[in-house]
């Protein structure tokens, strides 16, 4: 048992999880009040896709510049439930059919439409958060990779789809709430989440789902199937010739990625309390991109440092310099590809070795016999791919 | 040549009447051959007859436009790549293709013949089983001491290896290689052709190789291609004599 664990997850492992920890559950609640800590928690509801893009993107070779869909579909699930509940028959009373969401009866409905009506269930919607987006993401990667498009063009493909389903929402106002979005939402069976006391509960379930994400997504890339992923990336056509069907593999990591984009999409909504159609565009799936960029594309921690820089910067730029902020991004982008390509975390990894090189030089000769080992080990974790048990 | 030899379930390999065209141009034009059980084939043949396309073709990497290729009378034309691959055919390419991110253990165990499924994969465990034949085969292929070696770090030479490795792990009855001996050093060569005699004994293999010293020392029979065509076929000695043979390759 003990070595099969020390196979999973690596001491630094450990120490990079527990610092994550203690940043999101000590620190950050401890220093910030609690609007900041509700826009960390909005940050961190795009860790969810960046932590996808890292599978995808970084270990898979994917990339797809349409990762807001799924977050959109995540968000405007939850949405539409806490819409529903929202729109009680005495909450809507002045309107002139009572019973459905606002927007509905501004553009002259007068029924909810069926597809609405599961939302009323909390059990429907919490399997439509976690399957749907997979769902769609399932249908859109058979049709491409199953022909074998990859590359460039799925990349647009990805891309040309979040364009629609933008269009799509905001053209059908009486059925989406337009371009609006779906906005005033309140309790979440009773309770509301407008409250303080909420959005910190909110604020350390999101932190919790995110830890859940990421034990999820650890587990896959420590598995033989990150290995296939880097042996994809890299030569897709030999992966076939060692006898893989390599289109079910980009499925998977794809479908992994949407569904984890779904359920941050979900915690957006909860925490900020709105779903529109500029979470689900080109923009915010390429803004997703650059965190996952950003933070370092090989590491899942690194997404979440990512998204949270990113957004931190954002929000205090675009507060100071509103229009200067798509600039900053922009060159933000390029300067890190530019300058580290795996980002943060590639950066972080040489600090520690070069830390851990020194430690192992200064308490020579004793550790002498396990300095070359720890330099190994670590030459393996910056690229992402685990080192064989020799047990 | 016996009776029996009219009858495809006989050999490892049968193609007949093969034919590839990339947009009018034919580049394997009507070949038929036939691999025997256990035998080593060698296809020689100047650049541009084919020889690469053949292999491309029997493997799935390319669609053939006319005629079968039967693998123990399966069809392998209408078979994807990692069907061909499961039904036991393996295959070298002329660039050694092995996974440069990955360590030689780890490219190793990819090619292990288990859990290529995403399921099986994802419950993948490295057990006892995996570790004693990667270890056996990393042995065979002179990689013992860089098992944990990040395989872009390799030398040219050990990269074959490595690939060959991979191909031997998939335990296929048909081996296929590219040029296996390219780019070699002189000792390098020496030690692959040794190796290639080792791991030949138990199945069939079919060989693409310019080295005609190298070809000499590994084949039972040859076949010579040429614009797509079968030239001659039979043993190097016979092959060697062929005036068609001497005038279109060997004379030069």
């Amino acid at each position: 048992m003990n070595v099969m664990k020390s196979n999973l997850f690596k001491r630094q492992d450990l120490i990079n999880y527990g610092l994550l920890a203690l940043l999101l559950l000590v620190v950050l609640p401890l220093t910030l009040d609690i609007f900041r800590l509700n826009l960390v928690g909005k940050y961190l509801s795009y860790a969810f896709a960046a932590i996808g893009l890292v599978l995808c993107w970084g270990y898979g070779g994917i990339l797809s510049l349409g990762q807001g869909i799924f977050f959109g579909i995540g968000g405007y699930a939850m949405a539409m439930f806490l819409k529903l509940e929202a729109s009680s028959p005495e909450a809507t009373a002045i309107q002139s059919t009572p019973g459905i969401p606002d927007f509905m009866d501004w553009n002259q409905l007068t029924a909810l439409p069926w597809f609405w009506e599961p939302f009323n269930s909390l059990g429907f919607t919490v399997l439509a958060i976690l399957f749907v987006a997979p769902l769609f993401a399932f249908v859109v990667a058979t049709a491409m990779f199953k022909r074998r498009v990859g590359g460039v063009y799925f990349a647009i493909i990805t891309q040309a789809i979040a364009a629609i389903l933008t269009i799509l929402i905001i053209g059908q106002q009486g059925y989406t709430g337009g371009v609006n979005g779906i906005t005033d939402l309140r309790t979440l069976m009773g309770w509301d989440i407008r409250s303080d006391s909420a959005k910190y509960v909110l604020y350390f379930f999101g932190v919790a789902m995110l830890f859940l994400c990421l034990l999820m997504a650890h587990l896959v890339l420590k598995s033989k199937l990150g290995r296939l992923l880097v042996a994809i990336r890299d030569r897709e056509d030999r992966v076939r010739f060692s006898g893989y069907d390599v289109s079910n593999f980009k499925i998977f990591v794809f479908c992994f990625a949407a569904m984890l984009s779904a359920i941050g999409g979900a915690m957006f909504t909860l925490q900020v309390g709105f779903m529109s159609p500029t979470l689900v565009g080109i923009v915010p799936s390429i803004e997703m991109v650059i965190f996952c960029a950003l933070g370092g594309r090989l590491s899942i921690i690194g997404a979440v440092y990512g998204a949270l820089l990113v957004n931190a910067a954002k929000t205090t730029m675009s507060e100071a310099f509103p229009e200067l902020w798509l600039f900053a991004m922009g060159a933000l982008f390029i300067g890190v590809v530019l300058a580290f390509p795996n980002g943060l975390a590639g950066l972080y990894t040489l600090l520690v070795d070069k830390f851990k090189q020194r430690r192992a030089h200064s308490s020579a000769p004793a550790n002498r016999t396990s300095a070359p080992a720890a330099e190994k080990e670590q030459v393996d974790s910056s690229s992402g791919v685990t080192a064989p048990s020799q047990s | 040549m016996s009776l029996s030899h009219n009858n495809p379930q006989d050999f490892v390999l049968a193609v007949e009447g093969l034919t590839v065209s990339f947009d009018g141009f034919k580049a394997v034009n009507d070949l038929s051959f036939y691999v025997d059980e256990g035998e080593i084939r060698v296809i020689i043949g100047p650049n541009g007859a084919g020889k690469t396309t053949v292999l491309d073709l029997i493997c799935g990497r390319t669609k053939a436009t006319e005629g079968s290729i039967k693998f123990r009378n399966q069809e392998l034309t209408k078979m994807k790549e990692h069907q061909i691959v499961h039904a036991g055919v393996g295959r070298k390419f002329q660039n050694p293709s092995i996974y440069e991110d990955l360590t030689v253990f780890e490219n190793l165990e990819l090619s292990f013949p288990r859990g290529h499924s995403v399921f099986g994969a994802l419950t993948f465990r490295r057990n006892a089983e995996v570790i004693d034949k990667v270890t056996e085969i990393a042995e065979m292929i002179f990689l013992s001491d860089l098992l944990h070696q990040r395989a872009d770090l390799l030398s040219h030479g050990q990269k074959q290896w490595l690939e060959i490795g991979m191909l031997l792990i998939q335990d296929p009855a048909l081996l296929m290689l590219d040029e296996p001996v390219a780019g070699m050093s002189v000792a390098e060569r020496k030690k692959t052709a040794e190796l290639l005699n080792r791991i030949t004994q138990d199945r069939s293999v079919l060989v693409i190789e310019h080295d005609m010293q190298f070809v000499e020392d590994i084949a039972h029979r040859v076949t010579v291609l040429h614009q797509g065509q079968l030239l001659s076929e039979g043993s190097l000695e016979r092959v060697k004599s062929d005036p068609k043979v001497v005038e279109v390759y060997l004379g030069h």
